[in-house]
């Protein structure tokens, strides 16, 4: 990427050199072009298709916070839309040229500042959807909503972490998704106790994962051949039973058993952010724990330097005695339970009865998530979090009533990742040791 | 990675070999001077045993399962140690009920009166291999140049469009009609499949990424497309117009050969025939195959070559995407054909266990199609006429290929000799030697 201008090659006198010149990294105009496009499409799509409109000036969008009950409450406020756009596009305009003179300093961005700006354009975009229309934009249910749509991507995408760091490819995270909401679904109900749901979630996927884990490294079989195969047995094993075992009876079976919703005192009246972060269920809280620990685990910890040694040069973490399989075989079963712990989400942790095929390719965009995010867990909390928004932001809309089609609006995501993955992001680097099996 | 030297057996199968991801030829390395003993083990522990031996345990397994979801079954294991008898009857008749609907909506209808219906299931398994076989030898030519194209989903959808808008807007003489239709299809999966490829060779982007997100955006492009434009005169958003007759395949199977019958089988599957001889010539005897499978073996040491590695992964792709594009065209240009949201149903998916079926070798993948088209109609025929649901074959399908990717287990079950092991007493020198 950043190539320096002057290549120091081994054995070239630094003498020769010369002195003035000082070796600079290549200008990156990355994100301020990028934030430019942004800027455009808000002056040009949003202002500019509220200007046409009859008495634009005069439209209002109307906001609601209100979400269950709380201590204080915002009132709903109306906003002129037009004159909101506007302000919101001069703040991406001004983020532009602030992104330009830090690009043209080879200065790295704050990371604020990509927030002000995606913040800044959603705003922007909803103020526009919502302009002149008598219904509201419920601003902390659409919040609460996309979170809790994010729930099983976020499992998904620690369990590609946890795997992958350590060089086992799991592509099985669309099947551990789903065999983790079969079992929660069915021994809830069993039991008709929706906590134990939670206890076999992760054993069921762990299964997977164990499975992943025998045949990748014990036989050498190609992990993707694996994962995708097993994805193709898990749909067969959970839709065979659906139609038979738990459709012949289905109240022991297959009986709605929700998990409660668990409100932290004080937290949860916080206006806005409250409900949606701390009136959730268990396993939302189980989520942001696992994202912490993975994080700090993964960076500060024995365990975490050893996994990424041997995701990294397996050969140099042997030579050292750490035990490259043994960890790799670990890795990946615990990667399989916290994937089914997030397919218990689909099911016990939504209310609802096991459904066929459920999953409906949440682990391939786990997968995309933790490509994202770098084989990061911050990282992939963010672009996780990024596809349940917009997921969530179409239900939204669609209930609104939105100016846009929804098929258009849904493909968003998909096509955002394709960008970044192609460039946006920086080229993304996998654990150098990843899918190739160790033998000594 | 050891080579393997002449006169000695390769260390390993190349389906386990870590770095070729993808089942590439074998290792033709067997010793010249064979015995007698060795022959048998070949023969015992070799390929086709073992991919027999697969088929059986899963068939097995899928029986094991079939079982405990009969209620009678179950009912009787209740007393199972009173009247074993009852259990064993129960169970072997609810597996051999399931299978026997599996066979007879497969291959033979031993149990209909006319002869056009005996036969109609084989026509049947036929229809539902052509997509499977079309798609999974592009899935094969991504895996021989090391590319995983999860993408036959989206280019199948990509291609079906193209080729029902060629079909139903365009009004043209019979034949020619066909041909460009079945060019359209072609074309609009090849596009598909150029934008991963273009978009790894340029930027380095992960294919399967890309195949994975552009599955979704064509997902979401063929509902939106449906819903509008001269795709949606009805103002259902449900279905295109019908495909004009001149854009249909013609049936395969003429009246004068069995009269008055009505089979759907049609030249699709000839196409599908044709593309297979296409890719076994493309990999095996033409320049671009030489490099598609040097890239897959070694990309670095292609480049050294002077191969353009980039140039291959586009190009693969781009014939990857343009087979998963015929594989559409045999789901919409039929007789009533149109475009609807599920006009892939699962064919990209389970196109991907074909093709790892198959070895990715043409000739491999087209039996592997076969067989899961058999699999597909008889399990259709068996979820109609016993308790037993079609996706037991799916549980069969990937039982079938994780065996097989996996040899030493199924040895293992069976107590099998390793033809590749070396003989024991050259494992010794080995053993002495390191």
């Amino acid at each position: 990427m950043s190539a320096p201008v002057i290549p120091v090659t081994a054995g070239t006198p630094s003498d020769d050199l010369p002195k003035s010149a000082e070796v600079l990294g290549k200008v990156s105009y990355r994100w301020p072009i990028t934030y430019a496009v942004l800027a455009l499409l808000s002056l040009l799509g949003l202002a500019g298709t509220l200007i046409v409109r009859d008495g634009a000036w005069g439209q209002t969008t109307t906001f609601q916070s209100r979400y269950g009950d709380q201590w204080f409450t915002i009132p709903n406020f109306s906003l002129p839309s037009l004159m909101m756009v506007l302000l919101l596009t001069a703040v991406l305009v001004a983020a532009t040229v602030y992104a330009y003179q830090r690009a043209r300093s080879r200065r790295e961005l704050p990371a604020w500042l990509h927030i002000v700006v995606l913040l800044a354009f959603v705003l922007a975009f909803l103020t526009w959807a919502g302009a002149g229309k008598t219904s509201v934009i419920p601003v902390t249910s659409l919040l609460a909503g996309a979170l809790a749509l994010s729930v099983p991507l976020i499992f998904g995408a620690m369990s590609g972490v946890i795997c992958e760091r350590s060089g086992i490819i799991n592509i099985a995270i669309e099947g551990q998704l789903l065999f983790g909401a079969f079992a929660a679904a069915v021994v809830a109900s069993f039991f008709t106790a929706p906590y134990l749901g939670l206890v076999a979630a992760p054993i069921a996927g762990a299964m997977i994962g164990g499975l992943l884990a025998w045949f990748a490294v014990k036989y050498e079989v190609n992990q993707i051949i694996i994962g995708v195969v097993l994805n193709t047995l898990v749909l067969g094993l959970t839709s065979f039973f659906f139609s038979t075992v738990l459709a012949d009876d289905r109240a022991t079976w297959n009986a709605r058993q929700p998990l409660g919703v668990i409100e932290i005192p004080v937290l949860s009246q916080i206006p806005i952010l409250g409900p949606v972060l701390f009136r959730q269920t268990i396993l939302v809280y189980l989520m942001y724990i696992t994202v912490i620990v993975l994080q700090f685990m993964l960076f500060r910890s024995r365990w975490g330097l050893r996994t990424r040694a041997v995701g990294e040069h397996p050969r140099a973490a042997d030579t050292v005695g750490i035990h490259v399989n043994k960890r790799r075989v670990w890795n990946t079963i615990l990667g399989g339970a916290v994937a089914g712990l997030g397919g218990a989400f689909f099911t016990v942790g939504s209310g609802l009865a096991f459904g066929r095929e459920m999953s409906a390719g949440n682990g391939f965009i786990a997968l995309a998530a933790m490509i994202l995010g770098k084989w990061n867990p911050m990282g992939a909390l963010v672009a996780a979090l990024m596809f349940g928004f917009s997921k969530n932001l179409v239900n939204v809309l669609s209930s609104i009533g939105s100016p846009m089609p929804s098929q258009l609006l849904l493909m968003l995501p998909y096509v955002i990742t394709i960008f970044a993955v192609a460039g946006l992001v920086g080229r993304v680097r996998a654990p150098a040791a990843e899918g190739i099996p160790y033998t000594k | 990675m050891t080579q393997p030297t002449p006169g000695t057996p390769g260390p390993e199968k190349p389906v386990e070999d870590p770095d070729a991801s993808r089942p590439g030829p074998p290792a033709d390395a067997a010793p010249d001077d064979r015995s007698g003993s060795q022959v048998l083990r070949q023969i015992v522990g070799g390929d086709v045993a073992i991919s027999f031996l697969a088929i059986v345990i899963a068939l097995a397994l899928g029986g094991v399962l079939i079982a405990i979801a009969d209620e009678d079954v179950m009912a009787s294991l209740g007393y199972v140690f009173n009247a074993p008898g009852d259990f064993f009857g129960a169970a072997w008749t609810a597996v051999s009920d399931a299978y026997v609907a599996l066979f007879r909506g497969a291959i033979f209808d031993f149990r209909a009166e006319e002869f056009e219906r005996q036969i109609r299931p084989i026509t049947e398994s036929l229809t539902f291999a052509t997509p499977l076989i079309l798609a999974a030898l592009g899935i094969a030519v991504g895996f021989r140049a090391g590319l995983f194209n999860i993408g036959a989903q989206g280019q199948i959808i990509i291609g079906a469009i193209f080729a029902a808008y060629v079909g139903f807007a365009w009004d043209l003489p019979p034949v020619l009609h066909l041909f460009l239709a079945v060019l359209g299809g072609a074309l609009g999966g090849a596009l598909w499949g150029f934008i991963p490829g273009i978009l790894k060779a340029r930027t380095g982007a992960n294919e399967v990424i890309v195949t994975i997100m552009l599955n979704w955006i064509a997902v979401y492009l063929v509902s939106y497309i449906l819903a509008s434009g001269p795709f949606n005169p009805s103002g259902t958003g449900q279905r295109s117009p019908q495909v004009g007759p001149n854009a249909e395949f013609p049936r395969l199977i003429p009246d004068f050969l069995v009269p008055g019958n009505t089979f759907r089988l049609h030249w699709g599957f000839v196409v599908a025939i044709a593309a297979t001889i296409f890719v076994w010539w493309l990999l095996e005897r033409s320049t671009i195959g030489f490099e598609i499978r040097a890239s897959g073996a070694n990309p670095h040491a292609a480049r050294t070559a002077g191969m353009s590695v980039g140039r291959v992964t586009v190009l693969t792709l781009v014939i990857a995407g343009a087979l998963a594009g015929l594989a559409a065209t045999s789901q919409v240009l039929i007789d009533r054909g149109s475009l609807t949201a599920g006009v892939a149903a699962s064919y990209g998916f389970d196109a991907i266990t074909v093709a790892l079926l198959g070895r990715s070798k043409p000739l491999g993948t087209l039996l592997a199609g076969l067989l899961f088209g058999a699999l597909q109609a008889g399990g259709t025929l068996m979820q109609s006429i016993t308790s037993t649901p079609i996706d037991i074959v799916l549980v069969v399908q990937s039982v079938i290929v994780l065996l097989i990717a996996a040899p030493p287990l199924v040895r293992a079950i069976f107590r099998l000799p390793d033809p590749d092991a070396p003989p024991r007493r050259a494992a010794a020198t080995k053993e002495a030697a390191a």
